[in-house]
């Protein structure tokens, strides 16, 4: 699947919920459940140093995709991660590259992307990028 | 009489609904809102007599250096402070600290020390930090208890004659706890050092008397005290201020200027360096009016019932913790839920319209100390109400179902 199509199943799905309600127990429960880094990737050259959570970062490439595994330390964090995650994550790095995060303001957690938050989210976008340049260039 | 709904009134931000939901805003240790009392006086300033101020001979300029040097008066008697040439207006409560921390920059020697407490805003450690890499002198730091009270033992052992400075605040940001100034204070004098309180905690909640305290150095902002930002004074005993050279050069400071040498002007203008926040000393001037009006006596009385009532509900939520602990403390409470991060709380308490801090309260020390991450931080004003704790205690409970 493209990023595109990932990112309109994500918007598709969050239309579903009713309220903010909804919406954040979803992200929560997705922040619960879902295995989102190795343990022995969470370290302090993967860490993001958010002002409010921590959000460390690990990317490998496979077969000329990029895997990109996260984690946070706050719930609500980790929740937006792994949607970030299941768009971006396993991509061709130059598809990364090219993709925006519009369809986080379609999925109304816009707030949570404001360089003001200091949840480290921000960070760990650009960071994600950084890693697609940096795989792009190896395979050119 | 203290009349809370009557109070509300005056507040016209208290009014507005945030994500469909009235505002319960809680979050009064950052920033307090501000009355239509001051926010006309602004409005009166710009619409009536705004103009630069000391230098003009014409008639707005006139009226706008009385109401500027009007303002100082009111904060002179509300400090009670001896001269009104003691009070100095700044940007704020950074700004007096670093004026004073930089002042000591020519003062201090290599085997000086300076001490420091646990419980400090980042605001009351850093200028210290570059004031000791520039000097050569040691910072040293009075430790804390988990009440989160300062160790008065351990204080008089810090002391010696090689202590030249004691900074500390009135009130912690980050746990409401209320120092022993007066005792800090006396140790402080009886080894010859000096000691700034910082207060920008305290004066929203306490009438500060400077004279009696016989503190060195007293600094605030207005924002916290129903004024706006961007305001702040720092109050000096005559002696210090005239011994500490100025901070910034620039026009206003000056006696006589020319390219070989300048004199600088008398106190207060010294350290008050181009043109200042006119209408900001002005309506800072109304805030502290507008507050001494309710009354302190009625204000503190008020607010402590408030922080009774709310420990108490929220200490029935199972697995809730409270940091900061001790009996002498303001209306602040900072606490977590156990095993939920502070981030995760606030942002569900925003949805349901309630306004808290959270994370370190730019204390990270503190949350060092007791192995947090941060916490959130409710903290009340006297227009506050028990049917918002009641929101507040509601709200956190939701956070915990939604988040457990």
């Amino acid at each position: 699947m493209t990023i595109q199509d990932i990112q309109n199943d994500i918007i598709d799905e969050f239309s579903m919920f009713e309220d903010w309600e909804e919406r954040y127990q979803y992200m929560i429960d997705l922040g619960k459940t879902l295995p989102l880094i190795e343990t022995e990737y969470k370290t302090d050259d993967n860490l993001i140093k958010g002002c409010q959570s921590k959000v460390w970062v690990h990317a490998e490439m496979k077969d000329n995709a990029v895997i990109f595994t996260a984690d946070s330390d706050a719930i609500i964090t980790k929740g937006i991660i792994a949607i970030l995650i299941r768009s971006f994550s396993n991509q061709h790095p130059k598809d990364i590259l090219d993709a925006n995060t519009d369809f986080i303001d379609k999925i109304g957690l816009k707030e949570h992307l404001s360089p003001t938050r200091a949840n480290g989210l921000v960070s760990m976008i650009k960071q994600l990028k950084m890693y697609a340049i940096a795989y792009q260039t190896q395979l050119s | 009489m203290f009349n809370v709904e009557h109070i509300r009134q005056d507040f016209p931000i208290l009014n507005r609904e945030v994500n469909g939901k009235p505002l319960v805003y809680l979050d009064n240790a950052a920033t307090s809102q501000t009355p239509k009392q001051v926010i006309d006086v602004i409005v009166d300033y710009y619409s009536n007599y705004n103009a630069n101020i000391h230098r003009g001979v014409h008639t707005l300029s006139q009226e706008a250096t009385d109401a500027y040097e009007q303002a100082r008066i009111k904060i002179q008697k509300h400090v009670n402070a001896k001269h009104t040439h003691e009070i100095i207006f700044t940007s704020g409560t950074t700004h007096g600290i670093n004026l004073v921390a930089n002042g000591f920059s020519s003062l201090l020697k290599k085997e000086d020390e300076v001490i420091v407490s646990a419980l400090e805003h980042h605001s009351n450690i850093v200028p210290w930090q570059m004031l000791c890499e520039r000097t050569g002198a040691t910072l040293k730091v009075i430790p804390m208890n988990l009440e989160g009270e300062l160790i008065m033992s351990e204080y008089d052992k810090l002391l010696s004659e090689n202590t030249k400075l004691v900074f500390v605040n009135h009130i912690s940001n980050a746990l409401g706890t209320i120092n022993p100034i007066e005792y800090i204070i006396e140790k402080a004098h009886a080894v010859g050092a000096a000691v700034l309180v910082d207060g920008a905690q305290s004066c929203p909640h306490i009438k500060p008397d400077v004279q009696d305290l016989d503190v060195d150095f007293y600094v605030t902002s207005a924002h916290k005290m129903c004024g706006p930002t961007g305001e702040g004074m720092l109050y000096g005993k005559e002696t210090w201020l005239k011994k500490l050279p100025p901070y910034q050069g620039g026009g206003e400071m000056i006696a006589e200027v020319t390219f070989d040498k300048t004199t600088y002007a008398d106190l207060p203008h010294k350290f008050e360096a181009g043109t200042p926040n006119i209408c900001g000393g002005i309506a800072f001037g109304a805030a502290i009016d507008y507050m001494n009006a309710i009354g302190f006596d009625a204000i503190a009385k008020y607010e402590h019932e408030l922080l009774d009532y709310a420990t108490e509900k929220l200490l029935e939520i199972e697995g809730l913790k409270i940091y900061g602990t001790s009996k002498h403390k303001t209306s602040v409470i900072s606490f977590n839920l156990e095993g939920i991060h502070p981030y995760d709380v606030g942002t569900i308490l925003d949805k349901l319209g309630i306004a808290v801090r959270t994370g370190h309260h730019c204390a990270q020390p503190i949350m060092d100390f007791y192995k947090i991450p941060g916490t959130v931080r409710a903290s009340f004003a006297f227009y506050n109400t028990k049917s918002e704790v009641d929101a507040l205690v509601s709200g956190v409970k939701k956070a915990k179902m939604m988040l457990s």
